[in-house]
């Protein structure tokens, strides 16, 4: 029989900023909580605020878009919460489709944010929001030699992902699938691969539908698990951003555990040793 | 004519970046806000010297809920 654990000892295996130190760092930086978030998509400030407080996380994404636009005149607003949630800044460059314009965004978001990190997002094509990859390796160069500690959104190509990485990006972030689509990780194995081919940080971003895409995510290896969508616009969006938080954790405790092997026949969980025979 | 966030705007030029921000009525401590002109970041820090040229194209940004 396996030793049980007790409750109390579980829940602190369970509490990412236990005894046990399983920070993630990324550019020098200390993070307990290996979920980050999007702010996008969230139907009010209260949820955001209640949801970013559910999910633990520590890191969270914004946008730069002109005043008045869209919604924009209440960005004190925006900024206010977060600051009040005592979350990082992860500014982004979404909706750029140039290395020009994305190392534009990223030195204005330096300004407004006072952050040199920036989630480098150079988007190739406006179906799938896939990445750019030869502007994407432009904009990374150009801002890691302004002195910028940058989080490249990428493809789950391990070559692509690697290059990034040999540029001197901070931590790679390939997607599982397209933006918002909530169809989890397409190709797990690639995922997989990219692990094992770039000594940073491996984000997951972008595809993630649900609490077991995370999990996935996280069993594969990855280091965090960026969701945005996923939380904001399920219909509770605070009850998944706890779900997502447990996840992550589940995922990442299962990964460190070393899963059994897969195998095509049964292996006895019972010894034969001792079976009578009538 | 200044283009202010890609729309005409009266402002006249000359006037200073800090003057335009007060126009739409923000602080000029105001957290989350960052300028351009004519491409060019506008440092915090040089928002009250930085006088606009007569067809200034203005980018005044902040943050937005995000992905």
């Amino acid at each position: 029989m396996e030793p049980q654990l007790e409750a109390e000892q579980l829940d602190e295996h369970l509490e990412p900023s236990g005894a046990d130190d399983d920070r993630l760092f990324i550019a020098g930086r200390g993070l307990r909580s290996r979920l980050l978030l999007g702010t996008g998509g969230f139907p009010s400030l209260e949820l955001l605020a209640e949801s970013i407080r559910r999910s633990g996380s520590e890191l969270v994404t914004v946008a730069l878009r002109r005043l008045g636009a869209g919604g924009a005149r209440q960005s004190g607003s925006l900024v206010e919460v977060l600051a009040d949630a005592g979350v990082t800044l992860l500014p982004n460059t979404a909706g750029c489709h140039t290395a020009r314009d994305a190392v534009l965004t990223a030195r204005m978001a330096r300004e407004a944010f006072a952050t040199d990190w920036v989630k480098l997002e150079v988007i190739g094509d406006e179906d799938t929001l896939m990445p750019d990859a030869p502007e994407l390796l432009r904009a990374a160069e150009e801002l890691l030699a302004d002195g910028f500690v940058v989080l490249p959104y990428t493809t789950d190509d391990p070559v692509l992902a690697r290059r990034l990485a040999d540029l001197g990006c901070a931590a790679v972030m390939p997607l599982g699938s397209p933006i918002g689509s909530g169809m989890g990780i397409r190709n797990p194995y690639n995922i997989s691969l990219i692990r094992e081919s770039v000594q940073v940080p491996v984000v997951l971003d972008a595809g993630i539908g649900t609490a077991s895409d995370a999990a996935l995510a996280m069993e594969l290896g990855c280091d965090a698990v960026m969701a945005a969508s996923a939380i904001a616009r399920a219909e509770d969006p605070v009850c998944m951003a706890g779900a997502m938080r447990d996840a992550v954790t589940a995922g990442r405790l299962a990964y460190r555990a070393g899963r059994i092997p897969r195998r095509n026949y049964a292996t006895p969980s019972t010894s034969h040793t001792g079976l009578a025979e009538f | 004519m200044i283009i202010l966030n890609g729309e005409r705007s009266e402002v006249p030029g000359g006037s200073t970046v800090a003057s335009v921000l007060a126009e739409l009525g923000l602080r000029p401590d105001e957290r989350g806000v960052a300028v351009a002109v004519d491409g060019e970041v506008i440092p915090r820090a040089r928002w009250e010297s930085f006088a606009l040229g007569a067809d200034a194209r203005v980018e005044v940004l902040t943050a937005m809920q995000g992905g």
